[in-house]
């Protein structure tokens, strides 16, 4: 009897843990491990080391001053005709083209010719079809790229690659691409931030000092396009700033800019700052609207009769009992400013373009997977720090929306 | 004179308020307009604002309702957005009721794990849920799409049940008990009053979240799983024609919808937390 009691007692703790279970077997399955997915994809490269064993196996021990013996030759032979066979070649001649620009047709053509090829002395019969068998750099590459697991993606995000004699180095200076996009989301996030304060906060403040009933439309406005979809407001913008759109033609007809030189407000950056301001200023003002609405009017008040002027009032009073909200607020802007793509793909052109754009060009479009990971890593690791900051100086718990 | 001054500040600080305003509303409400046009432009046409009735027409409309693609577009929409609501808010309901029970272990980490999702750039989630996804075979499959939108939603949903289960008075429970009442009429009768208001508004929340979500749909999505936001992407990118303007005014008339539901659903989550 006791023990049935007990046992009813264990399962009732058990239940709440029952209940959260599914949802934390949940998130763990469709976002954890996706995640963890994404940091094995940008250190795990398989593709040439999967097609070319035996090969990598040979060159293990092969010092990359000359070239290898005739029996790498042969094994790579062999084993070209076997990716040609298993398709897989494409995959491989565009991995070993990233690390040296201009083999990816060694590869196909190679494989194709060699069917008809003599094979008794293969190193001559493969510098024939294609001389580059015979330089040192390509079999350096194949090497390269033959590693199963790899940092070149993480170095390559960060501008770094590895040198001939292995040292660390930054590439090239046309090549230096990932340095400026990192910047410029900081600055663009850091932009976007400071502007939605300054727009959101007098409106915040708005809202909490008017009539209730006013108060009620008031917040409408804010809500209405904090529901909206984020493509019709990218849209609206589009339309409001392009060239032959409303704002230039406002300013045409009110004669303040010539027809002939209408200003170029999109598909640069200003259009990716208007634009994020905007998509974005809900969730500075919303945080800011939930503290400010808490913080009691009397304060204020007693600080007017103590003889402060209003702006007195309002910066020695006020506005400190109010940083809790511009904390969080700035933060949830700012962490969103570093991950946004669909805003600036539309509305950036080429010099408004963000990291996130460029992940998604590597997804998309170059298919370096790879990288695309390494890029992803690395700005997943600037938000923890962001998250990291922000927990430090202001507590993650304060951290609400409405 | 300060108190001059000080009015003249009153009036700029009005003014900053004004502008603030207008630059959240009125972008939206240009398109409104605009989508009635009768030519095939972004600006108003001199008819439009001499108000003639000939410039105005429901072409781009029409245009949405005759174009299979839109259509197809519409329905994954609805479809992919009721199915991943409903996971998000079942899991999400379930897991907000286990977190604020008083003695739940590790609560602080655990809340924060699963609302992680919501924290973390969806730009990266999606690159996740793309080489996962992909290769377990649900790339270019609605289920994925589903899957992936749940996740996103379900914070949502835990955050305004806990907000209702907050105030939430473990004892009545108990009191159900002692009269007799089984775990499940105690749910029934207590708590689902209670936090139904903070259901109904997290699953509008998850809904928003999937109808809004473009990123993730881009990555995974093929041709067949095409959403209203991924048909607006391709009709911008491509070719841009106001067809997009007529949509965009559908989906704004749709978000007032769902905020005056919002809005809705939490006065009356007010009255029971009065009532108890």
């Amino acid at each position: 009897m006791n023990r049935r009691r007990q046992g009813r007692r264990l399962l009732r703790r058990f239940i709440p843990v029952g209940l959260a279970l599914p949802l934390v077997a949940f998130v763990l399955v469709t976002f954890v491990i996706p995640l963890a997915t994404m940091v094995v994809q940008s250190v795990h490269d398989p593709e040439v080391a999967d097609a070319f064993p035996r090969t990598l196996a040979l060159l293990a021990d092969w010092e990359d001053s000359a070239l290898p013996s005739p029996d790498v030759y042969e094994a790579m032979a062999a084993e070209l005709v076997l990716s040609r066979e298993n398709r897989s070649i494409g995959k491989v001649a565009t991995r070993v083209n990233r690390i040296e620009s201009g083999t990816r047709s060694v590869f196909a053509k190679t494989a194709r010719r060699l069917e008809s090829a003599d094979t008794s002395d293969m190193p001559a019969s493969m510098i024939q079809i294609d001389r580059r068998w015979g330089d040192v750099s390509l079999w350096r590459a194949i090497v390269k790229a033959g590693q199963r697991y790899t940092a070149r993606h993480y170095l390559q995000s960060i501008d770094l690659e590895r040198g001939l004699d292995g040292e660390i180095q930054l590439v090239s200076e046309e090549r230096r691409i990932y340095k400026t996009l990192y910047l410029r989301t900081v600055y663009v996030s850091f932009a976007v931030t400071v502007s939605c304060f300054l727009i959101g906060y007098p409106i915040a403040f708005a809202i909490t000092s008017v009539s209730d009933s006013l108060a009620k439309i008031l917040l409408v406005i804010v809500l209405v396009p904090f529901w909206t979809s984020l493509l019709v407001r990218t849209t609206s913008w589009l339309v409001l700033l392009q060239n032959q759109g409303v704002i230039n033609d406002i300013l045409v007809w009110i004669g303040l800019v010539d027809d002939g030189s209408r200003l170029a407000l999109v598909h640069n950056m200003t259009g990716t700052l208007i634009a994020m301001t905007h998509v974005l200023l809900p969730f500075m003002i919303l945080p800011l609207y939930a503290v400010m609405r808490s913080i009691p009017p009397v304060y204020m008040r007693a600080a007017a009769s103590l003889g402060a002027n209003p702006f007195q009032a309002f910066a020695r009073v006020y506005f400190p009992q109010s940083l809790p909200g511009v904390s969080a607020g700035c933060l949830l802007v700012f962490i969103l400013s570093l991950g946004y793509y669909i805003t600036p793909a539309l509305v950036g052109g080429a010099k408004g373009q963000l990291i996130s754009n460029m992940i998604a060009y590597h997804i998309q479009t170059s298919l370096n997977w790879g990288l695309a990971a390494a890029i992803s890593v690395v700005v997943l690791v600037g938000v923890f720090v962001c998250y990291f900051l922000f927990d430090r100086w202001v507590g993650i718990d304060k951290l609400k929306l409405g | 004179m300060p108190h001059i001054g000080w009015k003249c500040l009153k009036g700029a600080f009005v003014t900053v308020v004004a502008l603030g305003f207008g630059f959240l509303i009125l972008p939206l409400l240009v398109i409104i307009p605009l989508s009635f046009n009768v030519e095939p432009y972004f600006t108003f046409t001199e008819g439009m604002l001499r108000f003639d009735g000939d410039a105005y027409s429901l072409r781009w409309y029409r245009s949405i309702v005759e174009n299979p693609e839109w259509r197809a577009a519409i329905g994954n929409s609805f479809f992919i957005g009721i199915f991943a609501a409903a996971l998000a808010t079942v899991l999400g309901t379930l897991a907000a009721m286990g977190l604020n029970h008083p003695k739940f272990p590790f609560r602080e980490f655990v809340s924060a794990f699963v609302i992680s999702p919501m924290v973390t750039p969806v730009i990266i989630v999606a690159v996740g849920v793309f080489f996962f996804y992909s290769a377990i075979g649900l790339g270019q499959t609605r289920l994925g799409l589903i899957l992936a939108h749940a996740m996103l939603g379900a914070p949502f949903v835990v955050i305004t049940v806990s907000a209702t289960l907050a105030g939430f008075d473990h004892t009545l429970l108990r009191a159900a008990a002692s009269l007799g009442a089984g775990p499940i009429t105690a749910f029934r009768r207590i708590q689902l009053p209670i936090i139904a208001p903070g259901v109904f508004t997290g699953a509008l929340f998850a809904f928003a979240a999937s109808f809004d979500e473009v990123v993730i749909v881009l990555f995974l999505g093929g041709v067949d799983q095409r959403t209203i936001p991924r048909q607006m992407w391709s009709g911008i990118r491509e070719e841009i024609s106001p067809t997009i303007l007529a949509i965009a005014t559908l989906l704004i008339a749709f978000a007032i919808l769902v905020l005056l539901a919002v809005e809705l659903l939490q006065k009356s989550g007010k009255r029971i937390h009065e009532d108890t």
